[in-house]
């Protein structure tokens, strides 16, 4: 148990810091909760009721709560989060377009998802440990994992990519919600350790549903361990809409569990770095767990292999368009004249310069050597492998003996 | 100093002795804590190493193993208990898509020393879930360890070298012999832990067992000796890898061999070892390799399970239908 641990750690903060506001953020706001098992509350109960920072339009608009944790924020790092989502949709857009060509076997896009992503991904220091999904490119680009590493499992070269130490960013995990229970586990460590670093899960409002979400769950609250549990409700998992996953608003769930569930609008990416922070704050500080629930928008397909024309209509997409992240930052620049057009054509340099280095890297990303087959199954070795691995070289010599490849 | 001890005390004291040499190591489960599991295998523990140590977790398989290898990512050596066979299922995702191939998929950058601790097997008279043998399906598995002692002794030092591993290893306890006392001494050198092990020599079949079903052959080769048979009964205390050196060896000498497990016989480690035997000593067998078992049903109701397991007169009858080739 995390108790003894956690009095070790840095004191907590007073009470009236913002641990006073756990009821606010997981109560049923708006919400007639008597009457939740009808069709029609329920729907209206999945109705936004979003932290948001910046509208649609790039207004810049207050929040009491949330404000203080974007406050000292210079023009530079706003300009620094334009850059990190332009860079972003381009590699995801060049991944893409790679895929189309055949040289990915699949990809899973990100578009639409950026604010989300450079947001969070932000909001976290080098010593947190970030344990993603399969969709994070924009996360790890924030972790400063190269994205050309991110391509190799969807290439068919590796299953991984990177070392997940390198950058305290853990592989992807295409399993559903896996990834939630070892990021508790990881910040039970954290800890025990007394060190004040967080740990932050991502995944899908799809995931939601798993038993192991659910189980990570109750671990981070049982152990109050420092985790923040980033879900990026895009609406859609493949083909199933969230309505499939829940019957209440996704960050209401954290209240069953005993810890604070807020929404933030998922593409507002000052908001998300807002929430995001608190919620990374709460965890270093011995709060426990937090549940950020990023409404947003999948604006592409689940991955190259599906096909969204078959269940949602264009009419959706141009409503979630209107609301794209990198364009309302873009406006805020703009209005604010934080950004020149020089930045912004400096900018689209840099997005075809990264768009030629990944085409180049995926081009030419060396297929393994055959024996890789065998290589780091075990750790300490393993009698079968051994044998297996023997039978192969001997097949393969075979053909080396015939003259031939 | 060697000690007569029961395999349930040999695993808590192996357990005590990695408390007390490794801060890293934890153990965890469900009832692990103030009850010291539903077999006591973790009695007392928790009193003298804390509840950070030693630790109660929620009723959650899936959870326990999932945090477990995050534990691990962070640097620590978790034992995680698995209360009974049949309720590791929930957790046979966790196990199978992430503990058995993080360290693969991480291009050996992720080590992952975990031990999956199952009681398991019948003769206990349990309900349903309580006395399956589910090894096989863990052995099938690449990245994934599994061993099962059959003695006090080796538990004590197979949990040792389990927890030493930088591998995964599911460490299968055979419940119906945690009563059962052997001499353990802590200053011994252990053989290693994918070891086989002769027990006993002989010279005209060989019966390869681990688990609950060695000393069942041991029961059986004394029974034959009255007959005037000599069997060698090889204890094989790992599953995966298997030691087909050992048995090939066992094999030429007496060039017959009986494989007997609690499993399912179809699909189960007996074919394995049946396949692989026939391959290296075809030459050497004077009979087909034959094997006992489970039947391929569900593991029966407590007053039916002495059909299902293998008992002497079933194992005997074996050796009697190998000899007369």
């Amino acid at each position: 148990m995390t108790v003894e641990s956690s009095a070790a750690r840095k004191p907590r903060r007073t009470a009236a810091g913002k641990a006073g506001t756990t009821g606010g953020k997981t109560g049923t706001t708006g919400t007639k909760r008597t009457t939740r098992t009808t069709r029609s509350t329920a729907k209206k109960s999945t109705e936004p009721d979003l932290v948001q920072l910046l509208t649609p339009e790039g207004e810049r608009v207050g929040n009491a709560e949330y404000d203080a944790y974007v406050a000292g924020i210079t023009p530079e790092e706003l300009r620094g989060l334009y850059r990190d989502m332009v860079l972003t949709r381009r590699f995801d857009a060049e991944a893409t377009a790679l895929q189309r060509q055949g040289e990915l076997g699949l990809w899973a896009s990100l578009l639409g998802q950026e604010a989300a992503q450079i947001g969070s991904g932000r909001a976290t220091r080098p010593d947190d440990y970030v344990f993603p999904t399969y969709r994070e490119h924009g996360v790890a680009w924030c972790r400063g994992v190269d994205p050309t590493n991110l391509l190799g499992m969807f290439r068919g070269v590796n299953n991984g990519g990177w070392d997940p130490n390198s950058n305290n960013f853990h592989l992807y995990t295409i399993v559903i919600g896996s990834q939630a229970l070892h990021a508790t586990g990881y910040a039970m460590g954290v800890a025990k350790d007394g060190a004040d670093s967080a740990v932050i899960a991502y995944f899908g409002d799809g995931a939601s549903s798993q038993g192991d979400v659910a189980e990570s769950f109750t671990f981070s609250a049982v152990y109050n361990a420092p985790v923040v549990f980033f879900c990026q409700n895009n609406q859609w998992a493949i083909s199933e809409p969230t309505e499939k996953q829940t019957r209440v608003p996704l960050y209401q769930r954290a209240q069953g569990y005993g810890f604070p569930g807020v929404r933030v609008d998922g593409n507002d990416v000052l908001a998300c770095l807002a929430v995001t922070k608190w919620a990374l704050e709460r965890a270093r500080n011995g709060e426990g767990p937090t549940l950020v629930e990023a409404y947003t928008y999948r604006m592409g397909a689940h991955t190259t292999s599906d096909d969204p024309t078959r269940y949602r209509g264009d009419e959706e997409r141009l409503a979630w368009e209107a609301k794209d992240p990198i364009l309302r930052l873009h406006r805020y620049l703009e209005a604010s004249n934080h950004a020149d057009e020089g930045f912004f054509a400096e900018l689209e340099a840099e997005s075809e310069a990264l768009g030629k280095r990944v085409r180049e890297a995926v081009r030419t990303m060396p297929d393994p050597d055959r024996f890789a087959l065998f290589e780091n199954v075990y750790a300490d070795g393993h009698a079968l492998v051994d044998e297996e691995r023997a039978q192969f070289a001997a097949y393969q010599a075979s053909f080396a003996d015939e003259g031939g490849h | 100093m060697a000690e007569k001890m029961a395999m349930a005390k040999a695993i808590n004291e192996s357990l005590r002795r990695a408390l007390d040499a490794d801060p890293k190591v934890l153990i965890m489960g469900e009832d692990v804590g103030k009850l010291g599991g539903v077999f006591r295998v973790t009695d007392g523990l928790q009193k003298d190493f804390g509840e950070g140590r030693v630790i109660d977790t929620p009723l959650a398989e899936s959870g326990i193993v999932g945090t477990a290898i995050g534990l691990a990512l962070r640097g620590y050596r978790p034992v995680v208990e698995i209360q009974f066979d049949g309720f590791v299922f929930p957790a046979y995702d966790q196990i199978v898509t992430q503990l058995a191939k993080m360290h693969a998929r991480s291009l050996g950058k992720v080590k992952l020393p975990v031990v999956v601790r199952i009681p398991y097997g019948g003769g206990i008279g349990a309900v349903e879930h309580h006395s399956e043998s589910p090894e096989a399906l863990f052995a099938h598995v690449a990245g994934l360890k599994v061993v099962s002692p059959s003695n006090a002794s080796d538990a004590y030092w197979m949990m040792q070298q389990a927890i030493q591993s930088d591998d995964p290893v599911i460490y299968f306890e055979p419940k119906r012999r945690y009563w059962d006392k052997a001499e353990v001494d802590p200053e011994a050198i252990p053989a290693p832990l994918h070891k086989a092990r002769v027990v006993r020599e002989g010279t005209d079949l060989t019966l390869a067992a681990y688990g609950p079903m060695v000393k069942l052959c041991q029961e059986v080769a004394a029974a034959a000796a009255d007959e005037g048979k000599h069997l060698e009964v090889l204890d094989l205390r790992s599953v995966s890898p298997l030691d087909f050196d050992a048995i090939q060896a066992s094999v030429e000498k007496t060039r017959r061999l009986v494989v007997v497990h609690e499993a399912p016989v179809f699909f189960g480690s007996g074919a394995e070892i049946a396949a692989r035997i026939t391959e290296r000593c075809f030459y050497h067998l004077e009979a087909p390799v034959l094997r006992v078992g489970g039947y391929h049903a569900p593991y029966p109701p407590a007053r039916l399970e002495e059909e299902y397991l293998p008992d002497l007169d079933r194992v005997l009858d074996a050796v009697d239908r190998s000899l007369a080739y």
